[in-house]
């Protein structure tokens, strides 16, 4: 173990001692570990980052809510005809959910425009084209964790008098309001004047969405009486702390029996919340890393067979070397050990190479945007074992033929 | 890992009577060529005893550089016995060879054979890294050879930014460094000019004064009257085996 433990020591020194002579050589044989392992580790900062944005963002929205509409809300890649086709959820529905579900603290509403653009948002003269419009019962403030940062919420006596008041959130505040005051203040909405009554604080978007902070919400029967002909609601309920399953069972049974769905049939609707959102990004970005790890290590493969050629040369060119060394007394495992450990020093060198410039790429993005990226423990670790392992797939070939020379014809060799 | 004890019983047979350090027993050593065999070898049989100083003589051609391998346990012979030090070493692995050469060979080439990117120090201690030796006691072995070889000023030169006589003593004390049962130089001062040939061969002098066995093989009559027994090799065979001094 000891004579082990001094060629390990001897090996390495060797090793690093070849890096240092054919830098250059060296460098451009590394280049495509050095690669694949930046594209590794990018990748991973930039998915941890958005998984960091997810999680804060679904947390933002409230562990407790569940979100119901008639498909499934959340990521979609197309919809279903039976599923677009799906009969709306009711008003009388959510008020169903509030009586009939024990687990369930309590329930809102929100309607919305279906189709096209919202009406024309104006204040002074300053006008919004891109914001979401719906009108939502009073809870709804409270179910979806909704922080006020000036004036009030509206009320259910507000929405019982279909009044024209909005809340709206704090871009739209930055938009229409420059250093004004917003409360109190008149809005139209297409031809309707609406009253400013409170304002929201930001919050956490999930990757991708802009409007989060962009929206304004008026009550419930007031867009109802405004928009009559839209129908499509979409009921959030916040379940009682710890009690999110039983939620959703209670709910599902309820929506069940009002929509007429036989036993054997699947929902006819759906319900979602912020960890099944989370469960369902993770899994897109699953498959999303899949690919990206086949990308690059296709990248590796072609690395690894650079690293095999120039270790073919590096004993053509030590053959003499490795026959003093076998004249002296090492022994065939000394030999393959010596070449398995130049080749991964070699590659291992590209992975701490690749590591450093994956992780400037993560600094530089999180420096240059706002967006989160850091490095996760596990892409390094795992970016440096491929890249050794790349050395000590790619090195055993020319290290076995390396301690194969006969000792005889390496001494004899030109 | 099987380590640096051989875990094969080495066979003692026929050990030889001490003093005893080689014997090569009725050595052959064929080529199979696919149509014809050459012999290399044929028939070789001679005992050379501890503290022998002896030249092997021979043109090119004539199976000196063959015999020169089996001596050295870089190559195992057809047919026929070698003993080294006890030991049947003709019948043994390659690895149980590494070991045998590490342990009981020092060899001393025509060119010199260092490494080149290696100081004369790390080049002198490369044998006991392959036996295992702890790096304090390596270390100073290492110095303690070179200082031998009268290299004590020049440890931490590499073999470019050393003259041709200091390289072949630094190789010399590599050959020294594990006290190996006989320096087996293979023409020593074939790249030396003569001047400084005189200096290596006073060396293997002293070395063979010291106690060490040395075998040298030449074709340079010169060189070989400083042994004190030759032994001429003609056609894979021992032509004559003489003692001269």
């Amino acid at each position: 173990m000891r004579a082990y433990h001094q060629n390990f020591r001897e090996n390495l020194r060797l090793a690093l001692d070849t890096l240092r002579t054919h830098k250059f050589r060296s460098f451009l044989t590394i280049l495509g570990v050095l690669i694949g392992t930046t594209t590794v580790i990018a990748v991973a900062s930039i998915f941890a980052g958005l998984d960091r944005q997810v999680s804060d963002a679904a947390k933002d929205f409230g562990t407790n809510t569940l979100a119901i509409f008639k498909f499934t809300p959340g990521f979609h890649f197309r919809l279903s005809r039976e599923e677009r086709l799906r009969k709306p959820l009711t008003y009388e529905d959510a008020v169903a959910i509030k009586e009939a579900c024990p687990s369930v603290e309590s329930v809102a509403v929100e309607n919305f425009l279906w189709w096209g653009p919202p009406p024309l948002l104006k204040y002074k003269g300053k006008e919004v084209v891109d914001y979401d419009l719906s009108g939502a019962t009073a809870e709804d403030f409270r179910v979806t964790n909704t922080n006020l940062a000036d004036g009030r919420f509206f009320t259910a006596v507000d929405d019982a008098h279909r009044r024209n008041v909005a809340v709206i959130g704090p871009d739209i505040v930055k938009r229409l309001f420059d250093h004004e005051d917003a409360i109190g203040k008149i809005i139209m909405i297409g031809s309707n004047a609406f009253e400013v009554i409170g304002t929201a604080a930001p919050r956490k978007a999930f990757p991708g969405d802009n409007s989060i902070n962009r929206w304004v919400k008026i009550p419930y029967l007031t867009f109802k009486k405004i928009y009559p002909n839209e129908r499509e609601n979409f009921i959030l309920a916040m379940a009682y702390e710890g009690r999110m399953a039983e939620a959703k069972e209670e709910i599902s049974n309820v929506l069940r029996h009002r929509r007429h769905v036989k036993p054997a049939e699947p929902d006819s609707f759906g319900i979602s919340s912020a960890e099944a959102f989370i469960q369902q990004f993770r899994q897109i970005i699953g498959t999303v890393v899949l690919v990206t790890v086949v990308i690059s290590s296709i990248g590796l493969l072609v690395g690894g067979i650079g690293v095999m050629n120039i270790m073919l040369v590096s004993v053509t060119e030590r053959t003499r070397e490795i026959g003093v060394r076998k004249a002296i007394g090492a022994r065939r495992r000394d030999i393959t050990w010596q070449f398995l450990l130049e080749a991964m020093t070699l590659t291992g060198a590209g992975g701490v190479l690749g590591i450093l410039v994956g992780a400037g790429i993560s600094l530089l993005i999180r420096t240059l945007s706002s967006f989160p990226s850091s490095v996760p423990l596990w892409s390094v670790a795992v970016g440096f074992i491929i890249a050794v392992s790349i050395g000590l797939f790619f090195g055993l070939w020319p290290a076995m033929k390396a301690s194969r020379l006969d000792p005889i014809v390496a001494l004899r060799y030109e | 890992m099987s380590s640096r004890t051989l875990t094969a019983p080495l066979q003692q047979t026929m050990t030889p009577k001490d003093g005893v350090i080689i014997r090569t027993e009725n050595l052959w050593k064929t080529y199979d060529m696919g149509a014809v065999q050459v012999h290399a070898l044929c028939d070789v049989s001679f005992d050379i005893e501890r503290g022998e100083y002896v030249a092997i003589m021979g043109p090119s051609g004539s199976g000196k550089s063959t015999l020169m391998n089996l001596i050295g346990c870089l190559d195992t012979p057809t047919q026929g016995k070698y003993w080294l030090n006890g030991r049947l070493v003709s019948e043994l692995s390659d690895d149980e060879l590494a070991y045998i050469r590490n342990k009981e060979i020092g060899f001393v080439f025509q060119t010199f054979n260092l490494l080149s990117r290696a100081t004369a120090l790390h080049n002198v201690e490369l044998p006991l890294i392959y036996s295992g030796t702890p790096a304090a006691e390596r270390l100073e072995r290492a110095r303690e050879a070179l200082r031998k070889v009268e290299l004590g000023d020049r440890m931490h030169h590499k073999p470019n930014e050393l003259s041709g006589g200091q390289r072949q003593r630094v190789a010399i004390a590599r050959a020294l460094v594990n006290e190996p049962s006989i320096i087996l130089a293979d023409e020593p001062t074939g790249n030396l000019d003569s001047a400084t040939g005189d200096e290596i061969m006073n060396l293997f002098d002293r070395l063979h004064q010291a106690g060490n066995t040395i075998v040298l093989v030449t074709h340079e009559h010169d060189i070989a009257a400083r042994a004190h027994r030759i032994i001429h090799i003609r056609d894979g065979k021992v032509a004559r085996d003489e003692r001269v001094k």
